[in-house]
């Protein structure tokens, strides 16, 4: 694959809390990484709740909303919880256009995703 | 290059490329005067479309041709009928056309959304099987708000 702009993933733990920081568009090429970020905290460390900071992601396809569905099934069938802060306009229209904005816990702000 | 021809470039199917298209959709379509949501409504059809073509066309293979070409198209006579079209074209097996209609979004399941988020974004989607290729069009009309007169 030739070189491109890659993902960033930072984590952070806050307690019980686990929050990935995101920078960069989630697409074709990387949508991977954000799918075994969010299974491998989900389904192996069972962290209750884990909070995907997408402030910095400006664009996500549809590979990456799969990879978000995936891992809101995986927290649902483990008994936690996934949230979704700060979507830019394009992360919000894919998930309009999907009927799935509803379906997610979403927040403005990482403050109202932890005190939720 | 023939008349209205905007852009017209080839590229392998390696999803690294992703981002490049993306941005050059974005600038097009700006400096054609489309609106924020229309323009970013176009570069998610234009990246959703080669996504299929790199992902069930060339079934993941990085090195495949894959043709981009981008013209200033009108609708009929109409002032408002300005309109911004692109041309993909692929050289994968012929496309079952029953694949091209997209899944209900009923259930919550990951996958199958990319024809979904074309046909809402974009004005017309047009598939068809020429000379051995397949070749996807897809337009996008201007908004009259989103007019400047160029």
């Amino acid at each position: 694959m030739l070189g491109g702009k890659s993902l960033q993933i930072a984590t952070r733990a806050l307690g019980t809390t686990t929050v990935f920081d995101v920078t960069g568009d989630i697409d074709l090429a990387n949508s991977p990484e954000v799918r075994k970020a969010l299974l491998g905290e989900i389904r192996e460390k069972k962290t209750p709740k884990v909070v995907m900071n997408m402030t910095k992601v400006r664009y996500i396809d549809s590979s990456g909303v799969a990879s978000l569905v995936e891992a809101l099934k995986a927290s649902r069938d483990v008994g936690n919880r996934l949230m979704l802060v700060g979507l830019s306009p394009a992360a919000r229209e894919v998930l309009q256009l999907s009927r799935l904005l509803k379906i997610f816990e979403v927040f403005d702000t990482e403050e109202a995703a932890l005190a939720g | 290059m023939s008349q209205g021809q905007l852009l017209r470039v080839e590229l392998p199917s390696d999803p690294s490329m992703l981002c490049v298209v993306r941005a050059a959709m974005e600038r097009l379509t700006e400096v054609l005067g489309f609106a924020e949501p229309e323009v970013r409504s176009v570069t998610r059809a234009v990246d959703e479309a080669l996504t299929n073509i790199m992902r069930h066309s060339y079934g993941g293979a990085l090195n495949r041709r894959i043709e981009l070409s981008c013209l200033r198209v009108h609708k009929g006579r109409a002032k408002n009928g300005e309109g911004f079209e692109i041309r993909l074209v692929d050289y994968g097996p012929k496309i079952d056309p029953a694949k091209l209609r997209g899944r209900k979004l009923d259930e919550i399941k990951p996958g199958g959304l990319g024809l979904h988020f074309i046909r809402q974004s974009m004005d017309t989607v047009e598939f068809r099987r020429a000379r051995g290729a397949n070749v996807l069009r897809l337009v996008k009309y201007l908004a009259r708000e989103g007019r400047d007169g160029n």
